[in-house]
């Protein structure tokens, strides 16, 4: 079983994390100022919005998803399915209540 | 001239002796002995509630007990035997015990995990046992809010953190389970050759992690909102108890799944071993296991049909819960086809396989008379229901346990049970059983509410056939009990292979060794490659 | 290449390599079920923020942005931290693993502390349900769900959090005593992971709690 090569990186390796963590700060910052306009129920959308693509950065990068074999993804995938199950389902109710 | 097998001289069970050596054990196989020492512990205290009920139940008036008690009689009940005995079962015993072995490695992912399961069962089952004994609660295992978080004055806080402590135990073993059959197999074993006991043991380790975390929450919320005074599932604050019951229901519904998938693993086996024939469509029962865990997830709003769940929604939950009952059809059907032309014999492991068969069959089949809203509107909240899932926990599931203990307890002990007493034993939990819960059928239909324990005098006839059963059951529960345990003394040894089974457990001693093979296998055979066994050992007769 | 015969290796694996894969899916599984735990409070506040918007938002309101703001950042910069020290344990480099690990730390009690301050302004300021709760009488009974949840989502969440550092002291101790190298460096990878997880549970909460109409004034 081959290692997935941690000696190859570089240091320029850890500049990714530093670009990520900018981005970062930078959603949140969008996040804060966004929610002061009024757009109805888009304020919902662009702050969940804002939210995912913030995990999408942590998880891809910073918990090494981008380099983790197949089964990791489906393993984290799988959980965020399982969640959409129970919200959508029993939303699904409170809905058409 | 017959010569007699002799037991290894080295081998997991003399490995060490002394209380520490079992306490402080990785060991798989021994943790698997600890939790059979648990859950049978748990099952006869579940048991003894039982017997209280239908005591009480014999006669129409409520007589032996009060209200308070008998809402405290079925809570009791239902709680021991479904968290602390119906969930960790096959699992923790024979699923500890096999996994390894049957995918030839030498321990699970992560045996000091393992350990603190156990730990985390026990602790959680006598804090349980403690808040029962001391007081009590009455609110049924499902802890219908508000009742549990508002009205109730019984022990709801520490049975409900007893659940949410033991439900880590459940957590940790699905995650051990499924981490070490992705990564840990031996050369050669790929997935389409581990047995299929194993790939229930996967599906049931899947619900096991995604579905347990919501009931410790739910649980958890019930709890808080008790001391707190929240008002989440309190309709006068503002809160809605049925948002309590789609979380509860989110887990318990996949937990029906988790306690009959692996005795469907292990009845796969038990067929296979007992008509010498591998498991006929393989790849379908295999698959049917994951699509019972994934399909399992979502239905939970069929135990919701009355509770103000909205039409569009039960009618959802409706058309999947018809849908669930496919992939276990399927596999009935497989067994079925595995029996036709096999060389089936009548040994207690097959006895038991074969009850299995029958009594889930009703018991599933009954399942779809409840999933039709308009059959269930009339015989939710009956006996109706109480009879079709005990048909499945205890004619499934438990029937499926014990035929599990029967077949690998050679394997597990290095003794053979006394083979007559266990055929005697079978045929009286059949009887028994049947007795019990059959009559419940038809008292549910005619309209005996649940939870009730006076009834109007027409049902007693019926009530009474039942009552009789649970005694005969209960006798056939504890006669095992006695030669399961004389045998671990007197019992002759068993040898490598007394089933003439294929499988990685059948090609080591038993008992194994500690680190569970001499030599850690390299796999070329498939699973139930029966005509390719030479040399077979001697059936038990 | 794998160490077969490592200090570092548990009797069942076969190599490192192994047992790196295994403690790393290990790690994906538990935070798995942290998402369906930490799910089904999101359930309930999805809910009720649909049945009472309004009382959401007054009640939103009041919580101090500014502490939620930093915090978030606060808990950002500690996963740069966390992953920048995994990389120093993947290099070898021992004293910038410590020193990472250590300034994880740091951010992560600063986290709490401004957490402890707020839980202290609205304990003063009577948004505690309970028989102290106050409130505008027209979402009285509502916002009290709001802060229910609000207390017990964000307290899970420093739960998991003082856990967190619990696990981070280990890990200082662990590399502080050699026990960490470029070859076996798992229970760094695998803390970090559980580490941005707790981030990302937190990604979620400020937006959720914080920000609800905040465009009224």
């Amino acid at each position: 079983m081959s290692t997935d090569a941690p000696r190859a990186h570089a240091p320029s390796a850890t500049r990714v994390y530093y670009v990520v963590f900018a981005v970062l700060l930078v959603c949140t910052y969008l996040t804060w100022q966004v929610a002061y306009f009024d757009l109805g129920r888009l304020n919902t959308v662009v702050a969940l919005t804002i939210a995912g693509l913030k995990t999408t950065l942590v998880v891809w990068f910073f918990m090494h998803a981008r380099s983790s074999p197949r089964l990791t993804l489906v393993i984290a995938f799988g959980g965020l399915l399982w969640l959409a199950i129970l919200l959508a389902l029993t939303a699904g109710d409170y809905l058409t209540r | 001239m017959p010569h007699a097998t002799a037991m290894p001289a080295h081998h997991y069970l003399n490995d060490g002796y002394g209380i520490k050596s079992w306490l402080l054990t990785r060991d798989h196989k021994r943790i698997a002995l600890l939790y059979l020492a648990g859950v049978t512990f748990f099952f006869f205290v579940g048991g003894a509630f039982a017997v209280l009920i239908r005591l009480e139940l014999a006669t129409p008036a409520g007589d032996l007990v009060t209200d308070e008690t008998y809402n405290k009689l079925f809570t009791m009940h239902g709680v021991m035997m479904v968290f602390f005995f119906l969930i960790p079962a096959i699992p923790a015993v024979l699923g500890n015990f096999l996994v390894p072995i049957m995918i030839g490695a030498k321990d699970l992912a992560f045996p000091k995990l393992n350990l603190a399961s156990w730990y985390i069962y026990i602790i959680g089952g006598l804090f349980t046992l403690w808040a029962l004994i001391n007081g009590g609660v009455d609110t049924g295992w499902t802890f219908y809010t508000p009742f549990s978080t508002v009205s109730s004055t019984t022990n709801v806080v520490p049975t409900a953190l007893g659940i949410f402590i033991t439900g880590f135990s459940s957590i940790l073993t699905g995650l051990n389970f499924i981490v070490t059959m992705h990564k840990m197999r031996a050369p050669g074993m790929t997935w389409f050759r581990m047995p299929l006991f194993l790939w229930a043991t996967y599906a049931t380790s899947l619900i096991n992690v995604l579905g347990t975390p919501v009931i410790a929450i739910t649980i958890a919320l019930v709890a808080v909102e008790r001391v707190f005074h929240f008002g989440f599932f309190d309709p006068r604050l503002g809160g809605d108890p049925v948002l309590f019951q789609h979380l509860f229901w989110f887990y318990s519904h996949p937990a029906v799944y988790i306690m009959v998938l692996p005795a469907m693993g292990v009845v796969s086996e038990l067929v296979a071993a007992g008509c010498r024939k591998e498991v006929f469509g393989y790849r379908f029962v295999a698959f049917a296991s994951l699509a019972i865990a994934v399909l399992g997830f979502l239905v939970w709003g069929h135990h919701m049909f009355v509770a103000g769940e909205s039409v569009y929604a039960a009618m959802i939950f409706s058309i999947l819960s018809f849908l669930v009952a496919i992939p276990s059809a399927v596999k009935v059907f497989n067994w079925t086809a595995t029996m036709y032309r096999g060389s089936v014999s009548w040994e207690t492991p097959m006895l038991y396989a074969y009850g299995f068969i029958g009594l889930f069959t009703i018991g599933g089949l009954t399942g779809l008379f409840l999933a039709s809203i308009a059959v269930d509107v009339h015989v939710t909240d009956t006996y109706f229901i109480i009879a079709h899932f005990h048909y499945i926990m205890v004619g499934g599931t438990i029937m499926g346990y014990l035929g599990g203990l029967h077949f690998w307890w050679p394997k597990i002990s290095g003794r053979l049970y006394n083979e007559a007493l266990a055929k005697i034993s079978a045929g009286i939990i059949f009887i028994g059983f049947n007795l019990t819960f059959f009559p419940q059928f038809v008292l549910g239909y005619l309209g005996m509410p649940r939870r009730y324990h006076a009834y109007p005098p027409d049902f007693q006839v019926l009530n009474v056939l039942s009552s009789a059963g649970a005694s005969i059951l209960g006798v056939g529960y504890l006669i095992p009990m006695i030669y399961l345990m004389w045998s671990l003394r007197y019992g002759r040894a068993a040898g490598a292979n007394p089933w003439g089974a294929v499988g990685l457990e059948w090609t080591t001693t038993s008992p194994p060794p500690t680190e569970n093979f001499e030599k850690m296998p390299t796999v070329t055979w498939d699973p139930y490659d029966y005509p390719a066994i030479k040399n077979a050992e001697h059936r038990l007769v | 290449m794998s160490s077969h015969g490592s200090r570092a290796l548990a009797h069942q694996f076969e190599d490192l390599d192994q047992q790196r894969e295994v403690a790393s899916l290990g790690m994906w599984l538990f935070l798995v079920t942290e998402v369906l735990f930490f799910g089904g409070l999101f359930l309930v506040y999805s809910i009720y923020r649909g049945w009472y918007p309004e009382a959401f938002a007054a009640s939103s309101h009041e919580l101090l942005v500014w502490a939620g703001t930093l915090n978030t950042v606060v808990l950002i910069t500690s996963s740069l931290t966390m992953a920048l020290a995994v990389h120093a344990a993947q290099t070898g480099h021992r004293r910038a693993l410590i020193g990472l690990l250590l300034a994880t730390m740091i951010l992560g009690c600063a986290f709490l502390g401004v957490k402890a301050f707020e839980y202290r302004t609205e304990y003063l300021e009577h948004h505690i349900p309970g028989a102290a709760f106050q409130f505008e009488p027209e979402h009285f009974l509502h916002a009290q769900i709001f802060f229910s949840l609000y207390f017990i989502m964000t307290g899970l969440h420093a739960v998991h959090m003082i856990i967190g550092l619990g696990v981070m002291a280990v890990m200082v101790w662990m590399s502080w005593r050699g026990l960490i190298t470029s070859e076996y460096y798992n229970p760094i990878e695998v803390s970090g992971l559980y580490w941005h997880f707790v981030d990302i549970v937190w990604i979620f909460l400020f937006p959720l709690l914080y920000l609800i109409g905040r465009h009224v004034h």
